[in-house]
């Protein structure tokens, strides 16, 4: 064999670019978090609460530090700082002092020369529990006691004063006249089971003591300064001896935004003196970071006999688990996009998150807008039925478009092509049925070999969702890039550009070079390793905002190295640079009021992003298992700045939706969770995942750097509702709730 | 315990400890990290290898297992003068994400390439079932395995 | 911990019998997750890799000898016309990675309710062949397995191979899963078709404390479904509902009966 021919190495803006860390990636020389060693290196091993709540008392290290290898065995007690820590609110203890309050919880941390030297002190640690009745459902957590007394979310000024029990936010939102009737009324209640992100880099990182009481965090993380943030007051270190620098990630979706192992390996490092690694097992990972949020929705949707949506009514109800993490954004979001991209004009949308013994939750792809998206699809299509009009057709009728105005009072400007994707999809053809007989792995059920066509029936499903891009609700959102423009020997420019923006495995390093080059007008240009000590914050690589946020900040940098090599006269002497930094802002936002949930200013988003799907599936209607077919989706992109790396997130991201239709749900029983392992909880493998055929809608955002749009999420956001409508199809059942198991499609 | 093997070509000794995969041994005493460790219970293919010539999971195999054999990992797959044609079509396809089952896929494409030239899809699909993907969806892993096979 | 590597199967049977509570390691698929989660430290781990005496399988006498180390590659690669649902049965052994490494002396050693060798074996009524310091003794693959994860081998003696008789009966395996590939059995059903002995034979898997062998004469396949369906104890757990495996038993046996007759 030879190799095929290396093309688009140096991509400006809209070209289908090369990843600069790809052939390292196909080699294994690409470094992840878990990859790292330095000399003298102990591992870490986190002692975690076997109860899911339970009041703590003695802890007791006298045997396990006197094991062999070991180096550190450390509980709250020996945290110098702050005991507490949150992505938002400092709700979560860094190691558990007076009680746990979910299954997994840090509570002592080990550091030793051998992982198996941790994990057997580890197992010395005697901690004194005495267990208490767990909160764990989210509807009766409203009137028990309180898991966090304190109400840590509680910020009256800004948000509704809820009375009821561990409220950890809740959003009522009155738009026009909810009290306005339709001809026809459709109502359901869904519900979602808990999704996890599954990245497969399990969370990881290496922690190095700088010999002068800093230390240096090398971890896979999606937002480096907000990290340091939480770490530093931890440490009782002022920020700058607390540098944190990005380890290979190995996805994240939402996973990595809040701490793992940063503070713990921080404390065992600085204890020791000695680098610290800690690589978290897969049973780990799935205690170690917050899920996506299982939900409980009912929805009432009030329509004329024209198909026109006059009211909605949606009660949102999200189960946060114990601490807080991005669960106020997370409910937000829920309220904000429950009617779905359609214009209404009355609503009353109510919803609530709330603290529980559950797994804790937070930001996972979508969040906030998958959840009502499934169930807003479903309403569509019960709404349809009911009016004998195309499921199609119910939609364009009552498409959100610009100059519309939002339940929570904003009006959408810029871009928002929601008729047109919802067109663009509905004219993708549909693939004829495939001729029996066929292999058993094109059929249900796969390689499980359980049917030649008894008992097949096709269903095919539309569906239709958006999202906010950026972050809302008048959170000060910004970006630094820095860049550094110099002269080589022989007197050719060069650009070196410092950006804190993670990597994920989006491409977003891609987009960064792709910009610089198109601004500096230049192909000779190298990004940095992303790091807290050498520029200012770029934000999180989550909520879309990455693409938008880089673009701007990292055109900013490049047009003022431009400016200032101008006014140098266009050239630069070896040895001369010029360096700027630069941080940008998108538009500003603003809360919403907390008695009425509408907007306090012009918006509570910055911008929209919309996508439209159709799946086709095959259910084995005797077994109820699955062969999702074939998916199309056409999907809003503002501009894609590298086509290729879109057409990837939307296949990913409809990966990601299809698994939370089909089969992936962390499942627990009185908290603890049961199927901590990639045996039991499933994510869709070569044989569960169809062809995607989809469709690029381009319409530039006016707001955006170059017009493009963070693309990551709505493909996610509207699989669920997709595939989940075709197994109605295929079934003729409600399926009102993901994922849909077998017993659910054969009505067990 | 000490155990002796040949990882690409060459030969290595361990001590390893005896509860050690050959995984753990790969990654953590031999320096080549490139297999990667994401389930450690055979469900995901990232740490693919190559042990006397068969696709295995390393994390599957007791490091002590090895001993006297010999080990291809994804360090050991390129000829000198540059990427395996598996390598550089899944960086041309765009199958690279996160990167992190990207070894292993790279191993099992290589693996299926080597004993079928021309897979079919069913085939291509089967013989990469074990490989979990959590970014790409797989569309462009299947374009990226049909490209190098195209080019052989 | 320690491993200990014999080279000859007289070798693994002396220190089999000299560290009683050693571990059979061979293609590592359950050991190693045991391993690797933390879940068990065995003080000895006895790793029969290099035993080319359980390798393979031959033909002796119209009777087939699987040796304990045959994987699931080779089930799957040499098997397909002798033992057919043993071979569909490999397929759906997790990965192609798992097929090349997993053993039949494996699904044995283990036990589990979930083994996908299992209930083609039992249809095909192979005998398990286990050798320690007493000799060589068979038995049945029905009364080697005893319960959930446990099985009939003595503390000192090592499953060297298992015994099938290929009945030539049209037989067939299916496994139900809620992922197309990649899935420990919510139900699995192997069946065969004996026009020769005119009975049926069906053995379900994940529907009970182990894998079991329900029979019924050729005339009586009407009923059959819900007898095997009714034979099941199956239980409510993280994979799958008790009424669901029962359920699935009744449809897997009723197509499985028509694959079979057709």
């Amino acid at each position: 064999m030879s190799a095929p021919a290396r093309k688009l190495e140096r991509g400006r803006v809209g070209e289908a670019v090369r990843r600069a860390d790809g052939i390292p990636k196909t080699t294994g020389e690409f470094a992840y978090a878990s990859d790292l060693q330095a000399a003298g290196m102990l591992w870490g091993h986190t002692v975690r609460s076997p109860h899911a709540h339970a009041r703590v008392g003695e802890i007791d290290i006298s045997e396990a530090v006197t094991m062999p290898g070991v180096h550190a065995v450390l509980t709250h007690a020996d945290v110098p700082g702050t005991k507490l820590y949150g992505l938002e609110y400092a709700d979560q203890p860094v190691l558990a002092f007076d009680r746990v309050r979910y299954y997994g919880e840090p509570v002592a941390l080990v550091a030793a020369e051998h992982p198996e030297q941790a994990r057997r002190a580890a197992e010395k640690v005697r901690v004194e529990y005495e267990p208490l009745e767990p909160v764990v459902d989210m509807e009766r957590a409203l009137e028990q006691d309180e898991l966090h007394p304190d109400r840590p979310t509680h910020e009256p000024d800004h948000y509704r004063d809820d009375p009821r029990a561990n409220v950890v936010r809740s959003i009522l939102i009155r738009h026009g006249d909810p009290d306005t009737e339709g001809d026809v009324v459709v109502t359901g209640e869904y519900e979602l089971g808990i999704q996890d992100q599954a990245f497969l880099g399990p969370e990881s990182g290496l922690a190095v003591p700088d010999g002068d009481g800093g230390v240096d965090i090398y971890v896979a993380t999606q937002w480096l300064h907000v990290d340091r943030a939480q770490v530093a007051p931890c440490l009782d270190l002022p920020p700058e001896q607390v540098r944190i620098h990005l380890a290979g990630v190995g996805g994240a979706f939402g996973g990595r935004e809040d701490l793992s192992m940063q503070i713990h390996g921080a404390l065992l490092a600085l204890h020791t003196n000695r680098p610290v690694k800690i690589v978290y097992t897969r049973e780990e990972s799935f205690v170690g970071h917050v899920h996506r949020h299982p939900a409980r929705i009912r929805m009432e949707h009030r329509a004329n006999r024209d198909g026109k949506l006059v009211c909605v009514h949606a009660r949102v109800l999200l189960d946060g688990g114990a601490y807080a993490s991005s669960s106020t954004a997370v409910v937000t979001n829920a309220s904000s996009f429950a009617c779905g991209p359609y214009a209404v004009a009355n609503a009353l949308v109510d919803a609530t998150v709330v603290y529980t013994n559950n797994p804790p939750c937070g930001a996972m792809r979508g969040f906030g807008a998958v959840q009502v998206c499934f169930a807003h699809e479903a309403q569509m299509d019960k709404l349809a039925a009911a009016l004998e009009l195309d499921p199609v057709e119910l939609r364009l009728r009552n498409a959100l478009a610009p100059g519309d105005v939002m339940p929570n009072g904003q009006k959408v400007t810029g871009s928002l092509p929601v008729a047109d994707v919802i067109r663009r999809c509905a004219e993708l053809t549909v693939p004829e049925p495939e001729p029996l007989p066929r292999d058993s792995l094109r059929l249900p059920g796969g390689s499980g070999n359980v049917t030649r066509g008894e008992g097949v029936k096709r269903g095919v499903g539309f569906a239709l969702g958006f999202k906010n891009l950026c972050y809302s609700h008048g959170f000060d959102d910004y970006c630094a890039a820095r860049v550094r423009l110099f002269a080589g020997a022989d007197g050719a420019l060069a650009a070196e550009v410092h950006c804190a923006a993670a990597e994920v495995g989006q491409g977003v390093v891609g987009v960064i070079t792709q910009v610089a080059r198109t601004e500096l007008e230049l192909d000779d240009v190298t990004l940095a390793p992303g790091t807290t000590s050498t520029v200012d914050s770029a934000g999180s690589a989550s909520a879309s905002r990455m693409t938008w946020m880089v673009s701007g900040a990292v055109a900013e940098a490049c047009r003022a190295a431009r400016g200032e090599l101008g006014a140098r006269g266009g050239t630069l002497a070896p040895g001369e640079e010029i360096d700027v930094e630069k941080v940008y802002r998108h538009p500003q936002t603003w809360p919403l009021d907390p008695e009425t949930g509408q907007v306090t200013g012009e918006r509570a988003h910055v911008a929209f992003i919309c996508s439209a799907m159709r799946a086709v599936v095959e259910v084995d209607t005797d077994l109820g298992l699955t062969r999702a077919v074939w998916i199309g989706t056409a999907q809003d992109v503002g501009r894609a700045v590298n086509p290729q790396a879109v057409l990837g997130q939307i296949e990913g991201g409809t990966a990601q939706g299809l698994g939370l239709a089909l089969m992936e749900e962390i499942q627990t029983r009185d908290g603890l969770i049961t199927n901590a392992s990639f045996t039991d909880y499933l994510i869709p493998t070569t044989l569960d995942m169809p062809p995607v055929d989809a469709v690029l809608v381009e319409e530039p955002e006016p707001d955006a750097p170059y017009g493009a749009k963070g693309v990551g999420e709505p493909p996610t956001v509207v699989a669920t509702a997709a595939v989940a409508a075709a197994l109605r199809d295929a079934t003729g059942r409600d399926l009102t709730r993901v994922p849909v198991r077998p017993d659910d499609l054969i009505g067990l | 315990m000490r155990i002796e093997l040949t990882v690409n070509g060459e030969r290595h000794e361990a001590d390893v400890w005896a509860g050690e995969s050959l995984l753990f041994a790969l990654r953590e005493r031999l320096g080549l990290p490139g297999s990667k460790n994401a389930c450690e219970q055979g469900e995901c293919g990232s740490c693919s290898v190559l042990l006397d010539g068969t696709l295995v999971c390393a994390c599957l195999v007791l490091a002590a297992q090895a001993d006297g054999h010999e080990v291809v990992t994804v360090e050991g797959l390129a000829p000198e003068d540059g990427p395996h044609p598996v390598q550089e079509a899944f960086v041309q396809a765009g199958a690279v994400q996160c990167g992190f089952c990207t070894p292993g896929l790279v191993v099992a494409a290589a693996d299926l390439l080597a004993r079928t030239p021309d897979p079919t899809d069913d085939e291509l699909r089967e013989a990469l079932s074990g490989n979990l993907c959590r970014c790409t969806g797989y569309a462009k892993i299947f374009d990226a395995v049909r490209l190098a096979a195209g080019a052989s | 911990m320690d491993v200990l590597t014999p080279r000859t199967l007289d070798e693994a049977l002396r220190l089999r019998a000299e560290t009683a509570d050693a571990w059979p390691i061979q293609g590592g698929t359950d050991v190693m997750v045991e391993l690797n989660f933390d879940r068990a430290r065995p003080r000895v781990v006895l790793n029969l890799n290099e035993v080319a005496e359980l390798r393979g399988f031959a033909r002796e006498n119209g009777t087939l000898r699987l040796g304990a180390g045959l994987t699931y590659t080779e089930c799957r690669r040499e098997l397909g016309e002798t033992l057919p649902a043993l071979a569909e049965a490999a397929r759906t052994v997790g990965s192609p990675q798992i097929q090349n490494r997993g053993t039949i002396g494996g699904n044995l050693g283990t036990a589990s309710p979930a083994g996908d060798a299992l209930p083609p074996l039992l249809v095909e009524e192979a005998e398990v062949e286990l050798a320690g310091p007493a000799g060589r003794r068979t038995l049945p693959l029905e009364e080697f397995l005893v319960g959930p994860k446990q099985n009939a081998l003595a503390e000192d003696e090592l499953i060297v191979a298992v015994h099938v008789r290929p009945s030539g009966a049209r037989q067939t395996f299916m496994k139900v899963g809620p992922r197309n590939a990649m899935v420990i059995a919510v139900a699995s059903l192997a069946l065969a078709v004996d026009r020769e002995r005119g009975e049926i034979r069906a053995a379900y898997g994940s529907a009970g404390p182990v894998p079991r062998l329900v029979r019924a004469p050729l005339d009586e396949a009407d009923g059959f479904p819900d007898r095997v369906a009714e034979a099941a104890s199956p239980i409510d757990d993280v994979r799958g509902t008790a009424a669901y495996r029962r359920h699935a038993l009744r449809v897997l046996t009723a197509r499985a009966l028509e694959r079979c007759a057709a």
